[in-house]
């Protein structure tokens, strides 16, 4: 069997390698040399050397949305990764319609993002309308709305991993730690939490990159406004590139710079939560 | 064991499945384009920049098709999002052959990619040089249509508040410069309940669908009257000595409007139109274009008018409508032979053929610079609203905004002109967008 799978390996992994190729690879590599090119479409393109870099930093509208990224992108680990768990216990506690309840939290996530965009814009502009406000308003409407927009189309697939990390675990584990006197508040820090390490990793990790790749809503729900003050890094790259005669290679310079962030980041809280998993 | 090899298995057959249909449903779908190829030789794709007539586009193209069995394909981009379409269409293989600038700043980017039309029969329906772009002696665009924007009134209302006692203004005559129409607006405001409107001015809406309206076009007041100060077409750097000016109309817009101020970042250009169309507003800023959206409904065709943009500068008692154009014609050189004659075969088609000026004249509603078109007038009321006008010896005024650096300072001073209008800014952060956002974006795009 082992060495079936090791002689047919190629097989099986060329459709995806082509996909791959084709999907990310050659794109990537174009694009990495399109950020060193003035061009306006990307078939043509002249060579400029690093000239696209330095207009990247010297663009304030890029730093702003750097930040206000990284805040969102806290602000969304930390409440997804939180109320998430705690959906996750409470539905595993084998209480009444278990299923329907997990049905419904998960299926936020199956509507586009531009649809939730725009029914959310719809939503919390129905409400703020009552204070005489609209979503664009400012930035900090903008910010919030993002929040519990995001907050409501993923809980429920994070849940989802949390709940099969937390079916996991063995019920000797938890049986002996209750043997032992453990209380509820106890059984969580020492049994639950360690071992369900690993859905920890990855949902972190996928909400981390979430919340920077974050595009289709920013742009259904603000789209950048008041005054491009709540545009976050993708939607700032998008907008450089097809917003600005000229800019395009500058656009391009600021991709590769936020997938250099985006990686490091990513790599970074990869390896500080798995070296909390524990063996099993 | 065996469960496992099964799921294998079929999650193999799977996978292979959804290989093959992939590439059977491609297939399909390449041997069905080049039999289209082999029955005409060169196709034409159009990508229109105007919403508003995306559909009598598309119905003309088919006519095309009908008529000579060439392939017409008209693709229409959503409002505010022609340039980043035209970007990623023109990298295809199945490139636009026919696109649109909107003057000499969109000619800028586009310049490399445009056919010269000296020698076409296009150019030759043309009547005269000031409708076409040039690059040295190579024309590289053609304007279809020219247009004329201004403040679109409802008659009847605007009747009915002439016969108000209190009303300053009793007549439309009177109505020929901004104290006028200030009077006027803040009169309509004051009676909105007597006179059965929700304001005197449509929502100012600053949605990407709208906010062209008040970046762009009223923008161009306060650069045309400097412009013509000092005897100028362009400049590279605006020097902004009619923007008190633009804050006055601004401020009319918001102060005596069916909405909010702090509401108008979410107001959509549909909103306005309707608000309009229910004769919940008496003005509403907009162009002929707006015609199409406005017939048909609650507000009768000789109900409709349209008065110049005041701004209380010098002499506007003379001041016409604005007419222009930002539509101009370009035929792409990097299409094939065929493609690019089939493209200049639908083109002279439609000028010159009934059934082309009769969509374009009548179905479109446009005004065109085409020597062909004497018998096709449009029937559409604001086009003759400014014929009024130009007969009765008023200026127009010219389109300058397509002199605009860039869309990034537009989208700059609609940015401030939406802060200021909900309060978070203040006129000053216009000031700066407009002045300085000028210099920089002219410096940016001209290095």
């Amino acid at each position: 069997m082992e060495k079936a799978i090791k002689r047919y390996f190629p097989v099986f992994v060329l459709p995806t390698m082509i996909a791959f190729t084709i999907g990310f690879i050659a794109p990537f590599l174009l694009g990495v040399y399109l950020s060193f090119c003035k061009f306006t479409t990307v078939t043509d393109a002249t060579f400029i050397g690093l000239k696209n870099y330095m207009k990247v930093f010297e663009d304030p509208t890029f730093i702003h949305s750097m930040w206000y990224t990284a805040l969102f992108t806290i602000v969304t680990v930390l409440l997804i990764n939180v109320l998430a768990f705690a959906v996750a216990l409470l539905l595993t506690k084998g209480i009444r319609g278990t299923n329907i309840f997990r049905t419904v939290f998960f299926m936020p996530n199956l509507i586009g993002g531009i649809v939730l965009g725009y029914i959310w814009q719809l939503l919390l502009n129905g409400v703020l309308a009552i204070f005489g406000r609209t979503l664009t308003y400012s930035s900090v409407y903008g910010f919030w709305g993002l929040v519990i927009l995001m907050c409501w189309q993923q809980i429920g697939y994070m849940m989802i991993i949390y709940i099969s990390g937390i079916q996991n675990i063995p019920g000797e584990l938890i049986e002996a730690a209750k043997i032992d006197g453990a209380n509820a508040k106890q059984l969580l820090r020492y049994v639950t939490l360690p071992m369900v390490m690993p859905s920890i990793t990855i949902c972190t990790f996928l909400t981390v990159t979430n919340g920077f790749k974050l595009f289709d809503q920013n742009l259904a729900l603000t789209n950048g406004a008041p005054s491009k003050m709540s545009e976050m890094l993708a939607l700032n790259i998008y907008n450089t590139f097809y917003g600005r005669t000229g800019y395009e290679g500058v656009g391009q310079a600021k991709a590769v710079i936020f997938f250099i962030i985006v990686g490091v980041i990513a790599v970074l809280q990869n390896k500080l939560t798995t070296s909390k998993e524990v063996q099993q | 064991m065996k469960k496992k090899k099964l799921i294998a298995v079929l999650l193999s057959a799977a996978m292979v499945g959804g290989i093959l249909a992939g590439c059977g449903g491609s297939g399909d779908s390449d041997k069905a384009d080049s039999s289209d190829k082999k029955e005409a030789t060169g196709k034409v794709y159009y990508l229109n920049f105007k919403p508003e007539q995306a559909d009598q586009w598309v119905a003309l193209a088919e006519k095309y098709t009908e008529e000579t069995g060439v392939q017409v394909d008209v693709q229409t981009a959503a409002s505010g999002t022609y340039e980043s379409q035209l970007k990623s269409e023109m990298a295809k293989d199945e490139a636009p052959t026919l696109f649109q600038v909107n003057g000499p700043v969109g000619l800028a980017t586009w310049k490399d990619y445009c056919y010269d039309l000296a020698d076409s029969q296009i150019y030759k329906d043309v009547q005269s040089d000031d409708y076409v772009l040039k690059e040295g002696d190579e024309v590289k665009g053609i304007a279809y249509v020219i247009e004329t924007y201004g403040i679109i009134y409802n008659k009847a209302l605007l009747n009915k508040y002439f016969e108000l006692d209190d009303a300053e203004i009793k007549s439309i005559d009177k109505l020929n410069n901004f104290d006028a129409l200030k009077k006027v607006a803040d009169g309509i405001q004051a009676h909105k309940d007597d006179l059965g409107v929700e304001g005197a001015f449509t929502s100012a809406g600053m949605d990407s669908s709208s906010d062209w309206r008040f970046k762009t076009h009223l923008a161009n007041l306060p650069i045309y009257y400097e412009y013509t100060d000092k005897g100028i077409e362009s400049t590279d750097a605006i020097e902004g000595t009619y923007l008190e000016n633009y804050k006055n109309i601004w401020d009319l817009y918001i102060t005596d409007s069916t909405c909010d101020a702090s509401m108008i970042s979410s107001k959509t250009g549909e909103d306005a139109a309707s608000e309009f169309t229910l004769g919940e507003a008496v003005f509403y800023q907009n162009g002929t274009w707006a015609y199409n959206d406005i017939k048909d409904n609650e507000v009768a065709d000789e109900d409709l008018g349209m008065l110049p943009i005041y701004i209380g500068a010098e002499g506007e008692e003379d001041q016409g409508l604005c007419t222009g154009s930002e539509n101009y014609w370009c035929v792409n050189k990097n299409a094939s032979e065929e493609d690019i004659q089939a493209t200049l075969d639908f083109m002279t088609w439609v000028v010159e053929s009934d059934e082309g000026r009769e969509a374009l004249a009548n179905e479109m509603g446009f005004v065109t610079p085409f020597t062909t078109f004497a018998d096709y007038l449009p029937s559409n009321p604001l086009v003759q609203a400014n014929e009024e006008y130009t007969e009765a010896g008023k200026t127009p005024v010219t389109w300058n905004f397509t002199t605009m650096p860039s869309e990034e300072w537009k989208n700059g001073v609609g940015s401030a002109l939406l802060e200021y209008a909900q309060g978070t800014g203040d006129w000053s952060t216009v000031e700066t967008a407009f002045v300085d956002g000028w210099a920089t974006e002219y410096a940016a795009a001209n290095e």
